[in-house]
């Protein structure tokens, strides 16, 4: 049963049909797969390998929209992943991400710091040098001291929430610094996990290693903050700049626009190219606005990067093919089942799921092959170390049971002791239309076996108070919880520690939604934070996500793809697997200056 | 009058209280009964329950609804300071709450989009009455002609059609299509003429709607007047057609079609949500919009006191307005 009318997004559906059919009539120009007549780069010129990087020109103002703002522009709150891409225009931090293509981007590369950090200490001790000529907006020098104050921050989690908080975990577990605002020590640099013994030195001490610890420092929660310019929870409407641009004017909901930052010394920065003079963000509400704006070349980039909607889709590979690029995004989407709510306590009922869901429907659901993505096959995205991608199918999700295998379903239902099915209840973000879709089909598919799912569509924005909370899943009997979720930093802990460590499990904000106390897989975390060697690494990561898809606490849907649209304007466009298949922001540059 | 305009002044800020209190329930203490701790929803993905704990105390989520609701009113008048952690957010008189979200005091944010919207629905009220009124009574006096039936479909299809169809066509053929209009939302600040090109489309759609329910309103009360035994009389003492019409039976006719305008303008000044989000106008429809996607309660509850305070305020002019109309009320 739906619990939620859907005649609204009936007429939506059929105005946007109506819609599409106009603006297809009254489409301007042309494309195709062939070539264009206005010189873009290609279909998937720019999907991990750089398109047109020997037509850039320096000047021009680069135009982003967005059909949402940043979470927040302050480095320390900022948790979107558009936000963090973004970020590298007006903050710098002591490592940060490779300006290359693909998975070369995803590796790490000096930025303030000099070079990757001395490791001592059995992997305790890191140990980083400033580069010389680093610089404030004001032109004042950036100090050693100025990113541990910008990185102590992240403890001050009272008054700047809602940012990653993965420094502070390695870095002091236990919680004990209360962070500069509560800090008493004159300076208000007493946490002891890190020593700045001069202005250009800083050193880290862990209590135990952690082998992505420099993921940790490239985030854009290690960038640097200067006391005097920190105007604490409002530090996010105009952050004190440290890269090459700096705030002009933001207003929230609105628009922001960044202008260079004259004190920013190339010299001094080995990543960023800072091609155009401005840059613009616009924020719209109407989707189908916007991506006919971005089809129309009226703005160059969709700085949110959530993919065309439906009906720009249409249009744009009809009419700007050579526009698109289709990237892996690096999300996984699925279905997951709290073993705190019977029958899926059992394994053979959890199994039961799995087979019985047609897989191709609920691709589709997503979008299909192009906008939704590859069917997935298991849970750690194949732009992360370790991941395989479809090679890995432990339950042939995308080869013989495509479309679902009710007898394999039935005798995993007999097994279970459930052998004519049961009730349970699918919750979904009634926000999602592609999450509600796949509902709707994985219900009609668990009905072909004898399981009777309701589907509970709840409000999104509440989703850390209702599935967040194991008490309420757990009153509320929510059985199946449709998710999805991407990598905060491309490794196997970056992306499945919250939602498979048992020490994630979290009375609100919750997001080890299947309650997974697997002392295998906690095990496996821990040596592979304490393992150094990247190809063991990788072989853990592996092992990790074998151990979740054998535990069958999640039903893969898709390893989700991305329709983004570049305007014919810009030069040296890729994506990254840094930013989950987005296109890298810090170096896009115009092919004119006009 | 002025004891009319007095009792009527009082009536509205009675009724201005009790809806803060309700909305303050549905907000405030409905999710506490359903079970979800809002605080959640201001922390982050790796939500700290220190953090959480925090953003309760901050907000004052943990202080019995009447405390809150104390707090807010008393923000109203003399300003109202947040505490925690060490930072300090003062929000100035009046205050009408904090969006820990935006890092914004309500007001300001209330002040900037308002006259946005006052624009949108101010232009929007023009064309609908000059057009709607207008083909009204061309209907009303030319009963069952091609003109009345052609203008009543037209009328139909306005009401029929919803703003985010007839706001995206518009786009789609005149902005995106033939480019006689850009249609983007300029400041009138930043330049009058792209401002004015920017809420043409806006303004037509919004009128489109209104202007096919006034036509047929007009047409209806128009009709109805034209029977009437005073409007015989009038055209007996031989006064000519449009004397009878534009003095005798317009006065009557405009009595339901202001207290339809009141109504609609109040409401479109609370925001007109569904245009301003499809042509991306910055007002306060896109705010509150905005405001429930993010769960941004003080924004929510501010916007909605600006709409209920401008419906109220709207009534009250139409109700002067009717004694200048209709000396009858002005008798009563």
């Amino acid at each position: 049963m739906n619990t939620q009318r859907t005649s609204g997004r009936r007429k939506q559906a059929l105005a946007a049909a109506a819609v599409v059919a106009g603006l297809l009539t009254t489409a301007a120009c042309g494309g195709g797969n062939g070539g264009s007549k206005d010189g873009a780069a290609g279909f998937d010129a720019a999907n991990n390998k750089v398109a047109q990087a020997d037509q850039v020109k320096k000047g021009g103002t680069l135009k982003f929209v967005s059909t949402q703002d940043a979470d927040s522009w302050d480095t320390t709150r900022g948790y979107y992943g558009f936000m963090w891409d973004f970020s590298r225009y007006y903050s710098r931090q002591l490592l940060t991400y490779k300006t290359e293509p693909g998975a070369e981007g995803a590796k790490l590369t000096p930025d303030l710091a000099t070079d990757m950090g001395k490791v001592t200490d059995g992997g305790k001790t890191y140990t980083f040098t400033l580069r010389d000529g680093v610089t404030w907006e004001d032109g004042k020098p950036i100090t050693s001291q100025d990113i541990k104050y910008g990185i102590e921050r992240v403890w001050a989690q009272d008054v700047l929430s809602g940012g990653p908080i993965y420094l502070q975990q390695m870095l002091d577990p236990k919680n004990t610094y209360k962070g500069p605002y509560k800090d008493s020590a004159k300076d208000h640099l007493g946490l002891k996990a890190i020593d700045t013994p001069d202005a250009k030195t800083i050193v880290f001490h862990l209590p135990s290693p952690n082998s992505d610890f420099l993921q940790a420092v490239a985030m854009t929660s290690g960038s640097p903050v200067r006391q005097d310019m920190d105007t604490k929870s409002k530090y996010g409407l105009h952050p004190f700049s440290s890269g090459p641009y700096k705030f002009q004017s933001y207003a929230p909901g609105k628009n922001l626009v960044l202008v260079r930052n004259t004190n920013w010394k190339a010299s001094s920065d080995p990543v960023r190219k800072a091609y155009p003079d401005k840059i613009t963000l616009d924020i719209s509400t109407n989707q189908a606005d916007s991506d006919q704006r971005l089809i129309n070349g009226d703005y160059d980039l969709d700085a949110s990067q959530t993919g065309l909607g439906a009906q720009g889709r249409q249009i744009a590979l009809k009419e700007h093919k050579d526009n698109l690029d289709n990237p892996v995004s690096g999300f996984i989407r699925y279905a997951v089942f709290p073993q705190s709510v019977k029958p899926f306590d059992n394994l053979h009922c959890r199994k039961a799921v799995i087979y019985a869901a047609d897989h191709v429907s609920l691709q589709t659901a997503r979008g299909g092959p192009v906008a939704g993505g590859d069917i997935g096959t298991n849970m750690l995205p194949p732009s992360v170390a370790g991941g395989e991608g479809q090679k890995y199918d432990p339950y042939k999700i995308a080869t013989k049971n495509k479309n679902g295998n009710v007898n394999l379903a039935k005798q995993e239902l007999k097994a279970c002791g459930q052998p004519n099915g049961f009730k349970t209840t699918i919750a979904v973000r009634n926000n999602k239309q592609q999450e509600v879709a796949t509902a709707e089909s994985l219900q009609a598919a668990l009905k072909k076996v004898g399981i009777d799912a309701d589907i509970y569509q709840y409000d999104g924005s509440q989703s850390p108070g209702i599935i967040g909370s194991p008490s309420n899943v757990a009153k509320k009997k929510l059985g199946i919880i449709i998710m999805g979720w991407g990598p905060d930093f491309p490794t196997v802990q970056g992306y499945g520690i919250p939602l498979w460590s048992s020490k994630y499990i979290l009375q609100s904000g919750n997001n080890n939604y299947a309650l997974i106390k697997d002392k295998a897989i906690d095990g496996l975390f821990d040596q592979y934070t304490s393992t150094l060697d990247e190809s063991k690494k990788t072989q853990i990561a592996t092992q990790i996500n074998h151990k979740v898809m054998e535990g069958g606490y999640y039903l893969p849907f898709v390893f989700e793809r991305l329709l983004n649209i570049r305007s014919s304007r810009l030069a040296n466009v890729y994506t990254t697997n840094a930013y989950s298949g987005y296109y890298d922001f810090v170096n896009l540059g115009l092919k004119s200056t006009k | 009058m002025l004891a009319y305009l007095i009792r009527r002044l009082f009536a509205a800020a009675v009724m201005l209280v009790v809806i803060i209190l309700v909305v303050f329930s549905i907000f405030f203490l409905v999710p506490k009964w359903a079970g979800v701790d809002i605080a959640t929803s201001f922390v982050g993905k790796q939500a700290d329950p220190h953090a959480v704990e925090a953003v309760r105390e901050k907000l004052g989520l943990g202080d019995p609804i009447y405390v809150q609701v104390w707090h807010f009113f008393k923000g109203i008048f003399v300003g109202r300071t947040y505490a925690a952690g060490g930072d300090v957010t003062h929000c100035a008189a009046p205050c009408f709450g904090y969006s820990f979200r935006s890092e914004q005091a309500v007001w300001p944010v209330l002040t900037d989009r308002f006259p946005v919207t006052l624009g949108l629905a101010l232009g929007a009220a023009v064309l609908w009455l000059i057009f709607g009124v207008a083909a009204g009574v061309l209907s009303a006096l030319k009963r069952g002609s091609l003109w009345d039936r052609g203008a009543m479909v037209v009328a139909l299809s306005g009401v029929s059609l919803p703003i985010y169809f007839t706001g995206l066509l518009s786009l789609a053929i005149f902005s995106y299509g033939l480019h006689w209009i850009d249609g983007k939302y300029v400041s009138v600040g930043d330049s009058f003429g792209g401002w004015f090109s920017g809420m043409l489309l806006p303004w037509i759609t919004l009128a489109f709607l209104y202007a096919a329910m006034y036509a047929r309103i007009t047409r209806a009360t128009m009709l109805e007047i034209l029977g009437e035994d005073y409007i015989r009389t009038a055209r007996a003492k031989g006064l000519t057609e449009p004397v009878v019409i534009g003095k005798h039976a317009m006065r009557s006719t405009m009595t339901p079609i202001l207290t339809m305008l009141g109504m609609d303008l109040g409401a479109l000044i609370g925001g007109a949500i569904l245009t301003e989000t499809t042509f991306s106008i910055p007002g306060l429809g896109q705010a509150v919009l905005t405001a429930i996607k993010n769960q941004d309660l003080p924004i929510i509850l501010g916007v909605t006191l600006i709409t209920s305070l401008a419906v109220l305020i709207a009534n009250l002019a139409v109700d002067v307005l009717y004694a200048v109309i209709d000396p009858r009320v002005r008798l009563a």
